[in-house]
């Protein structure tokens, strides 16, 4: 049996409060100071001693145990800015050699479902970043949140990729096993790894769980799990996070990782990298005619452009992409793709508040609707830069309400 | 089960939250099978004649599960001590029997009327006693020990909401304070006042169980409103529990921006003809219209006529209009200082004081549409949860633990 690790790490450039009456007038949209704070404090718990932690693990293992991570474009540019040192230990794993790094947009971008031109620049930026970085070009490909389809497969295949990362869900799998290497449809031959959602989730949201029947978790009880598995190999995805962040330090999750790594070496499961899986024989045919992502239990895109409020403040955002581009304005493209990042339409997801389960999800607005009043008002602010930059007269939605009243 | 019902207003005649509250309680309680007798003070029927007509009520409840009783008394909703006397005043020109009849204060017309609930609590039988705010705690407090039976007093209000936490009357406060630890159980609208409740009156927690309000689902026709201008609502009393003014600062800040926008106060209070003083003196008396106090079918269409309902309240226990309103399909903000703030999501909310968010969301309801109508569509199913049946069970519970 095989076992493959990748952990998705990400950071968004949260915005600050944006009132409508700042429009045009101000173009701060980003809040440094909680930005910072959150970097700072997810690099003490959990980037900092998970990193330090991992590379010891490899060290011990003599390569053995290996990990992959997929690091977004605004994540390195806070790890830049707030916390230089995350970026140091990632490139001392990246030297070990047992360390792979995935690809995917730079801005943890829907870009693919709005725009593919978007999409492929996105994808080359991460490219080019991750080549700065640790001189890779990676092999394999991850989408945000693992949203993918077979027009995605063939498309990312087109652009020289030999395998990519997906959600194991079960409307996919049907009554196949996510253990296996698979080819996506509609592709010669990309490679699909898909995720074991259920060990997964056993570390990533049940450790900590008292009610859970399992809870505690412990590395004996989870190699058992690995080891009976059927298949060839056991991808265990999950967001980096995961370890000092979402489950605490206290839980003992450090523990559980630290210890389970020889655990299932004595027993004698291998680590692998996801392009050690490339050389797998492709078990089925995956057809994934539409889109599957790793989030909730839809597995679907409801989470970002699952209300209207959310595909308003996405369609409005890439339907003046062109324009942006055009004024050949680094600084104005820069901030326009900030704002493709996929949380701001996460934190307009009201799906949650039916079900009553407001808890659920990590959100700096105090509401779903403030967070698209926030959205809205920067968009504005950036479209009215946008024509100035372009000479050109606009109309503008704050400023010519009579204009809009006529409208309807 | 049998309850002896302690209020002070009741539908058509109410002119606030309180006695819809009252209604959709009573109803509800009627609907699991209870008995109520509900008790209130019947004005004097020149008190803007407003006090003459209980045929909805009586007509609603015709069934024998339900009794009205009025009792004679100046006593009206929202009384002040100032107003009282007035009243008194002005009622004693025309009848000289008055102060044979009515108290010559406020605290000794709620002594009388104590008293007078008193021989009707002999009188009756039932199992609880359940009173309506301050001014029917004493009666509760004498009807329990005339009867023995448990007394729940129900808390819509504090003196605290009603003063802004300033120049609080301290007798009402003391009347407050007596009831809630003269009653066996006390029934707060919202976890907001009963942690109110627990910090300025002394109270332990687990004596208060948190029953929030509900809407009445009684539904009028929608009617079709020709209109050009883009209308943003205030509705409710105007005083200084309502946040009138922040509605004022916040409609200058729009206005500014948006020379379109109309706002309306439509209700009435001591301090109406200060905000009309306000909006000249802001310059903006052209876009404020004072719709003055609105009644039954009138107060539905203000709510269909507003594309933005606001509720600016500076302390509300609960806060029943924005619920109306988003029954009528209008987007609301509400202020994060109410009960109501802890039980919808569908709406948009603000700290009282924060003109500059007020005035934001309301340019942004009415300039991004789709937020409008998000809001106007999951708003107006949202409400649809707010069954005066739910509160009604929750009070049954309370009076079923008492009797054990």
């Amino acid at each position: 049996m095989n076992i493959c690790l990748y952990f998705q790490v990400h950071q968004p450039f949260r915005m600050r409060k944006y009132s409508v009456f700042e429009i045009g007038n101000n173009s701060e949209y980003f809040d440094e100071k909680k930005n910072r704070e959150i970097m700072e404090k997810v690099a003490r718990k959990c980037y900092l001693p998970t990193n330090n932690l991992l590379l010891k693990l490899i060290n011990d293992s003599e390569g053995k145990f290996k990990v992959a991570f997929s690091i977004t474009g605004t994540a390195i540019e806070q790890f830049e800015k707030y916390a230089p040192q995350v970026l140091d230990s990632f490139k001392k794993l990246s030297k070990t050699g047992a360390v792979e790094f995935l690809s995917e947009t730079y801005y943890h971008s829907l870009s693919y479902i709005y725009s593919k031109e978007e999409f492929k620049e996105q994808v080359l930026m991460h490219e080019r970043k991750m080549k700065e970085l640790f001189g890779i070009k990676p092999k394999i490909f991850r989408n945000t949140e693992l949203i993918f389809n077979n027009e995605l497969a063939g498309f990312v295949e087109e652009m020289g990729y030999k395998g990519a990362v997906a959600e194991g869900a079960d409307h996919i799998l049907d009554w196949r096993s996510p253990n296996y290497v698979y080819k996506a449809k509609n592709t010669k031959n990309l490679k699909l790894l898909l995720k074991n959602y259920k060990l997964s989730d056993d570390i990533a949201f049940r450790f900590s769980e008292r009610s859970w029947k399992d809870h505690p978790l412990t590395v004996e009880k989870f190699a058992d799990w690995i080891t009976k598995s059927p298949g060839e190999t056991i991808n265990l995805f999950m967001d980096y996070e995961t370890f000092g962040e979402h489950q605490w330090d206290e839980t003992g999750i450090f523990q559980f990782l630290e210890l389970m790594p020889q655990e299932l070496i004595n027993r004698g499961v291998s680590f692998v990298n996801p392009s050690d899986l490339l050389a797998f024989e492709s078990k089925d045919e995956i057809d994934m005619h539409n889109f599957v992502s790793w989030a909730d239990v839809e597995r679907d895109l409801s989470a970002w452009i699952g209300n209207s409020i959310q595909k308003t403040a996405i369609s409005e955002l890439y339907k003046i992409g062109e324009s942006v581009k055009e004024t050949n304005n680094p600084l104005l493209l820069a901030e326009w793709r900030k704002l493709t990042t996929s949380d701001h339409f996460y934190y307009m997801c009201t799906k949650w508040f039916d079900d009553g389960d407001v808890h659920k999800y990590f959100n700096p607005y105090d509401s779903t609707y403030d967070a698209y009043i926030n959205f809205m008002n920067i968009l504005n602010d950036l479209t009215h830069r946008l024509n100035a930059d372009n000479k050109k007269e606009v109309s503008f939605v704050v400023e010519r309400p009579s204009e809009l009243l006529n409208k309807r | 089960m049998r309850v002896l019902m302690l209020g002070w207003e009741f539908p058509p005649v109410f002119s606030g939250g309180l006695g819809t509250a009252c209604f959709g309680l009573t109803k509800g309680l009627n609907n699991q099978g209870v008995k109520v007798t509900f008790v209130m003070p019947k004005g004097p029927s020149n008190l803007k004649g407003e006090y003459v007509n209980l045929v909805v009520a009586e007509y609603l409840f015709q069934d024998e599960n339900f009794k009205i009783k009025r009792i004679d008394t100046l006593l009206s909703p929202y009384v002040t001590s100032d107003s009282y006397t007035k009243e008194y005043v002005r009622h004693s020109r025309v009848d000289a029997g008055t102060s044979l009849l009515y108290g010559r204060d406020l605290y000794e017309e709620v002594q009388r009327y104590a008293q007078r609930v008193k021989l009707m609590a002999v009188k009756e039988t039932f199992d609880v006693i359940h009173a309506h705010d301050w001014l029917t705690y004493e009666a509760g407090i004498i009807a329990k020990k005339a009867s023995g039976k448990p007394l729940v007093v129900h808390i819509h209000a504090t003196e605290f909401d009603r003063t802004g936490g300033n120049k609080l009357n301290q007798h009402v406060y003391d009347i407050e304070r007596m009831g809630f630890h003269q009653a066996d159980r006390i029934v707060a609208v919202s976890n907001y006042t009963k942690n109110k409740v627990v910090e300025h009156y002394g109270v332990s927690p687990e004596k208060i169980t948190v029953v929030h309000n509900a809407v009445e689902f009684e539904s009028y026709n929608p009617c079709k409103i020709e209109k050009k201008d883009k209308i943003v609502l205030f509705l409710g009393r105007i005083t200084l529990q309502k946040g009138p003014e922040y509605f004022l600062f916040a409609a200058k800040k729009v206005i500014d921006k948006d020379p379109d926008i109309k706002f309306v106060f439509a209700g009435s209070g001591d301090m109406e003809s200060r905000m009309i003083d306000m909006a000249a003196d802001l310059g903006i008396a052209r876009n404020v219209l004072f719709a003055g106090f609105l009644k039954g079918e009138d107060v539905y269409k203000a709510y269909q006529m507003a594309d933005v309902y606001v509720m600016p309240s500076v302390s509300e226990p609960f806060g029943i209009t924005p619920l109306e309103a988003m029954k009528a399909g209008t987007p609301v903000i509400i202020s994060k200082q109410s009960g109501v703030s802890e039980v919808v999501n569908h709406v948009l909310k603000v700290d009282f004081w924060d003109i500059d968010d007020i005035a934001g969301k309301i340019i942004s309801l009415i300039h991004y549409e789709i937020l409008n109508k998000e809001l106007k569509e999951h708003g107006s199913l949202e409400v649809k949860k707010f069954d005066w049946n739910i509160p009604a069970k929750k009070c049954l519970k309370v009076y079923e633990e008492l009797m054990r």
